[in-house]
């Protein structure tokens, strides 16, 4: 029901929404929470486990019960709160975890079953037989139990990520925050001040307070207006700090547009922010705790301090004939800010023998609230006193257990919380997050006037620590008066009471999770699932702690607590993931010739972030392995073209480059003439292979070094690390040029006959011979030849400035085809190296060494390098070591798989008899049949040794013989020729 | 998290390679023991507290970093540059 001139919505602004298909109006400044009270909608949602009927508890962020699902299809967003969720016109929003309606749940038959699905319920009955667990328990216990669903379709929604930084950083805007925020502002340091709230100023936006004689509402919305005419304060509503971070890091969500009418897919849903704080203060504020009673979850049972926020800041009675059950004075405020507001105050029950009334309203002191009636909707409550029960007809009942500060942030970085009788709850331990000071009513200081003070004071600590001089700020006047409480967790009785009333965890339920003995607490948490649901438990954890206590004849602060991880408050994934999905978790490198290979329909393939073609498929061809074939057969018959750009490629230039290409490479360097190239092998410290490649000498002092395309990266930090760390006394530079040359292989027979076609002084054997390079001018660019070969043919290898790469692929491919060539891929490429025994990171794939793979002889004993003296050792030279071979099919089936192992003829294919693996496959159109390049225990004295090949995964199996590496021109002449 | 990159200024983590105890720039001499190459490679003494550790601004400044760490609180006690800390030395 809406109250007459009540509230900060603006009522000159309806809005209309649904719930569960039904229209409704509000005003711009509800909430859906607010909303629907005001339309008198009490029953929103059933409990996750026993399907229960359940309302709206609380007026924030730590909402249990009220979770619903807004708008439909890929943009669903389940589990919002309806008492964050702000409303817009033509907001839907629909229940969750009921069948067929909210009003008549087929599952809340389970609340029948209750005595057999109590805490560890199905630890105990559902352990026969062991095979349902899978298949038939945990089906029915996950549709049975739940919250909302995710859609199952793409999100259209736009979410970002932000970074930012900052003096000072104040979490939360309640009359501490500002304070703190104000004060710092003034004294010119630099500010964020979040807070999770659409408008800013906390609880004075919900109580009555006056402060420095205007309402709390105006004296915040004046400071935030003088804050937001600072340049030195950035102002962040609907923004949630998560969690505290190492060196003052805080990951903090804004809702930026949940509130919008509109969301035209351009606009962001959500940002994730990281903000890097100087200095923080912490003024989250308090969180009141309910009391434990039986049934005291029915719709219209409801937190003392949300009653008195729907009155006060939406003008919403939550009830017609209101009851509050509290032990403490600050509940008593409800009473008196509906009576204030024309709604029936039934009567105040408070726990207390000496409670006093405050004012003009019936106080049964001493007395508890015992029991409940109302299905659907609260409609009586029944209290004990010592001199028996009674009962009151009401249809909302305020209840109040004390406040307990929010210290969950204080934990994130493994501190633990201090207990503090006089408040009956926890404080934050100073220190516990480096540069944080905490202030206000989560520091256990509940008055006005105390949060007031208690904001300058902290922002008076950050500001000395910041080095800054302090502006002289006034504290406000406000009110002043003491936290009357006396500790009530729960009332004695039968029935069930609720705890944790988003997991329904009942008090019973700790009861037994200690008479089973676990009695610790992060064992009761996970026996009985109590704080463990989305709100981690922000209603409930103390009052659960203290039941735990009881239960195990221990104090509280013997008891513990159990551990606040980050996020304070849920976070999609998507907020957090922002950014790194699709293209942006792996952006795509194009080679030059990119456009040109796309035109000819080659089907990409991915090596790390780049795209290289696969094949280039000719008329008539339906099979990739027709494409292959057909390539491998026009490099070793004609001439062939490649883009091999995607190589690392490393310029270095200096007095001592020569110095370090042999500390980095085994074989010797310095010994390399002027335009020659060399094959290098490179090890890491331990041994092992790092990476291979050829490097080319441009003059005394100047290299190119190539990498493999996936170790380029690698290879580039392993020399910085070398020159840096290691021989920084070396005069030389080196950098990365990957990207700015572009590079082709032009491989084949007639692969002269075709350059010399291009290049202005045609080449001959002569001039440049097998591992020649060189400056040439190729199509009047300036570029460069290199005389290797990657295929075992008479091969090139030309290199021009980028920006010519695209234009030049074009004129070597017009050229090859005229001579009966033409491109090729990666698998034709793949093909030519594996018949010419040429190894890639398939086979120095990180565990093998230089005699592994046939080159240790390669490792100069006139020098040292990087790896060489742990390559020595006797385990890595045993003749018994897998060694590098080649394999054909010898058995019925003709087909070999990467990734196969070796086993004897006659033997079991067990890891005892394992003989070794096969490392890179291919159907050689030269031989007839597939090779196969892996390695065999005992290398090259299993030289026509025959195996079984086994491939447990594709269900393979043949007989391979063990043949030497290098199947094809093994002496080499063809590449010389 | 940030690192103090003596060239660069404060900047995120995610600028970083991180690559364990800055032992690693104590290489031995090629005829040193076996012990002692075996000290070098593998074997860390992964006491908690503050660690000399080496970081590579692969994002940045492609400056190798000795950052000293504490590995109980994350704090960061500072940072220099490896080729000074190893030209210090020589």
């Amino acid at each position: 029901m809406r109250l007459a001139d009540k509230g900060l919505i603006d009522r000159n602004a309806p809005i209309s929404f649904s719930f569960d298909g039904v229209e409704y109006n509000g005003f711009k400044g509800d909430t859906l929470a607010s909303a629907l009270l005001a339309n008198e909608v009490r029953l929103v949602a059933r409990s996750f486990k026993y399907h229960r009927p359940r309302g709206i508890l609380t007026a924030g962020s730590e909402e249990p019960n009220a979770l619903v699902t807004i708008g439909s299809g890929g943009r669903a967003d389940p589990n919002a709160r309806a008492t964050v969720q702000e409303i817009y016109t033509g907001l839907e929003a629909r229940s969750q975890n009921a069948w067929p309606s909210l009003g008549f749940d087929a599952m809340a038959v389970n609340d029948l079953a209750a005595p057999f699905l109590g805490a560890g319920f199905y630890y105990k009955t559902l352990m026969w037989p062991r095979a349902f667990w899978e298949r038939v328990y945990e089906p029915i216990i996950r549709r049975a139990a739940g919250l909302g669903t995710l859609s199952g379709q793409a999100n259209t929604d736009k979410y970002e990520r932000a970074f930012a930084h900052c003096d000072l950083l104040v979490i939360g805007a309640g009359p501490a925050g500002l304070m703190a925020a104000l004060t710092a502002a003034r004294s010119g340091v630099d500010v964020i001040l979040a807070d999770e709230d659409s408008i800013m100023g906390g609880r004075l936006n919900a109580e009555t307070y006056t402060v420095d004689g205007q309402t709390g509402a105006d004296w915040a919305a004046n400071t935030v207006a003088e804050l937001a005419g600072m340049d030195n304060v950035r102002l962040m509503t609907r923004t949630v700090v998560t969690g505290a971070y190492d060196q003052g890091t805080y990951g903090a969500l804004e809702r930026v547009n949940h509130h919008a009418d509109r969301r035209d897919g351009k606009a962001v849903l959500e940002t994730f922010w990281r903000i890097a704080a100087k200095q923080t203060v912490l003024a989250a504020g308090a969180l009141e705790r309910p009391i434990a009673f039986q049934n005291n979850d029915r719709p219209g049972i409801m937190m003392a301090n949300a009653v008195r926020a729907y009155v006060n800041r939406w003008g919403v009675a939550p009830g017609k004939t209101v009851t509050v059950f509290a032990n403490n004075d600050d509940a008593h405020r409800s009473a008196m800010d509906l009576q204030n507001a024309g709604v029936h105050v039934a009567a105040v029950i408070d726990s207390r023998n000496s409670a006093k009334a405050l004012g003009d309203y019936r106080l049964i002191t001493g007395a508890q609230v015992c029991a409940t009636s109302g299905r659907k909707q609260l409609e009586s409550v029944t209290y004990r006193t010592a001199s028996g029960e009674d009962s009151i007809s009401t249809d909302c009942l305020a209840m109040s257990g004390g406040w307990n500060p929010s210290v969950h942030m204080t934990c994130h970085m493994n501190g633990r919380p201090t207990w503090r009788e006089d408040i009956a709850s926890f404080v934050p331990t100073p220190g516990s997050i480096p540069n944080m000071t905490v202030a206000g009513a989560c520091n256990g200081d509940f008055s006005t006037a105390a949060c007031l003070a208690a904001g300058v004071a902290a922002a008076r600590d950050a500001l000395a620590a910041l080095g800054t001089k302090p502006a002289e700020v006034p504290i406000p006047n406000a009110e002043d008066s003491d936290y009357k409480m006396e500790p009530l967790w729960a009332v004695a009785g039968k029935g069930r009471a609720w705890l944790d009333f988003q997991n329904d965890v009942s008090v019973k339920d700790i009861k037994q999770a200690a008479s089973e003995n676990f009695r610790s607490v992060e064992h009761m948490k996970r026996y009985t699932t109590q704080g463990m649901a989305t709100d981690q438990g922000k209603n409930s954890n103390v009052n659960a702690l203290a039941l735990l206590a009881d239960a195990t004849g221990r104090g509280i602060p013997e008891t513990g607590t159990t551990t606040f991880r980050p996020p304070y408050s849920p976070v999609a994934i998507a907020a957090m993931g922002a950014g790194a999905q699709g293209k942006g978790f792996m952006p795509e490198r194009f080679i030059t010739s990119h456009a040109a290979t796309i035109e000819r329909g080659a089907p990409m393939m991915e090596a790390g972030l780049w795209y290289r073609p696969s094949y280039f498929p000719a008329k008539g061809e339906t099979h990739w392995r027709q494409s292959c074939d057909r390539e491998v057969n026009l490099v070793r018959e004609a001439v062939g073209v490649c883009d091999v750009s995607t190589l690392g490629k490393i310029d270095i230039q200096g007095p001592d480059a020569a110095a370090l290409l042999d500390f980095v490479y085994t074989n010797m360097f310095s010994t390399l003439k002027t335009g020659r190239v060399r094959y290098g092998l490179m090890l890491r410290e331990d041994g092992h292979v790092m990476d291979d490649g050829t490097t080319a000498r441009l003059s005394d002092t100047h290299f190119v070094m190539t990498t493999t395309t996936a170790a380029a990266g690698q290879v580039m930090r392993h020399l910085e690390f070398v020159t840096q760390c290691l021989r920084p006394d070396w005069d030389l530079r080196f950098t990365s040029v990957t990207e700015q040359w572009a590079q082709f292989a032009v491989a084949g027979p007639k692969s002269r006959e075709l350059l010399n076609g291009l290049l202005s002084t045609p080449i001959d054997n002569e001039t440049w011979p097998f591992m020649a390079c060189g400056d040439v001018t190729v199509a009047g660019v300036q570029g460069r030849l290199f005389r290797i070969s990657f295929s075992g043919e008479h091969a090139y290898e030309v290199a021009v400035p980028a920006r010519y790469g695209d234009a030049l692929f074009r004129a070597l491919l017009k050229q090859a085809e005229a001579m009966g060539g033409g491109a090729y891929g990666m698998e034709a490429l793949n093909v030519l190296r594996i018949e010419k025994g040429f190894i890639t990171h398939g086979e120095i794939h990180g565990r093998v060494t230089a005699f592994d793979i046939g080159m240790d002889r390669m490792i100069s004993a006139k020098k040292d390098c990087i790896g060489k003296v742990m390559s020595q050792r006797e385990g890595l030279l045993d003749e018994d070591r897998e060694q590098l071979m080649g394999f054909k099919p010898v058995g019925a089936v003709k087909q070999l798989t990467g990734g196969a192992h070796f086993y004897p003829e006659g033997e079991d294919p067990t890891p005892d008899n394992d003989q070794g693996y096969m490392t890179s496959v291919g159907f050689s159109p030269t031989f007839g049949h597939f090779l196969g390049l892996g390695f065999v225990r005992g290398g090259a004295a299993r030289q026509g040794d025959r195996l079984r090949m086994i491939d447990a995964v594709r269900g393979i199996e043949t007989v391979v013989e063990v043949c030497h590496p290098v199947f094809f021109d093994p002496k080499g002449d063809r590449a010389r020729g | 998290m940030r690192l103090p990159c003596p060239i660069c200024g404060e900047r995120d983590i995610r600028e970083f390679y991180y690559q364990g105890a800055a032992v690693a720039l104590d290489r031995p001499d090629p005829e040193a023991s076996a012990d002692a190459w075996q000290d070098y490679v593998y074997l860390r003494d992964n006491r908690p507290g503050p660690l000399r550790e080496m970081w590579h601004h692969d994002s940045g400044c492609s400056a190798w970093l000795v950052v000293t760490r504490n590995t109980l609180t994350h704090e960061v006690l500072g940072a220099e540059l490896a080729i000074d800390v190893k030209g210090a030395r020589a």
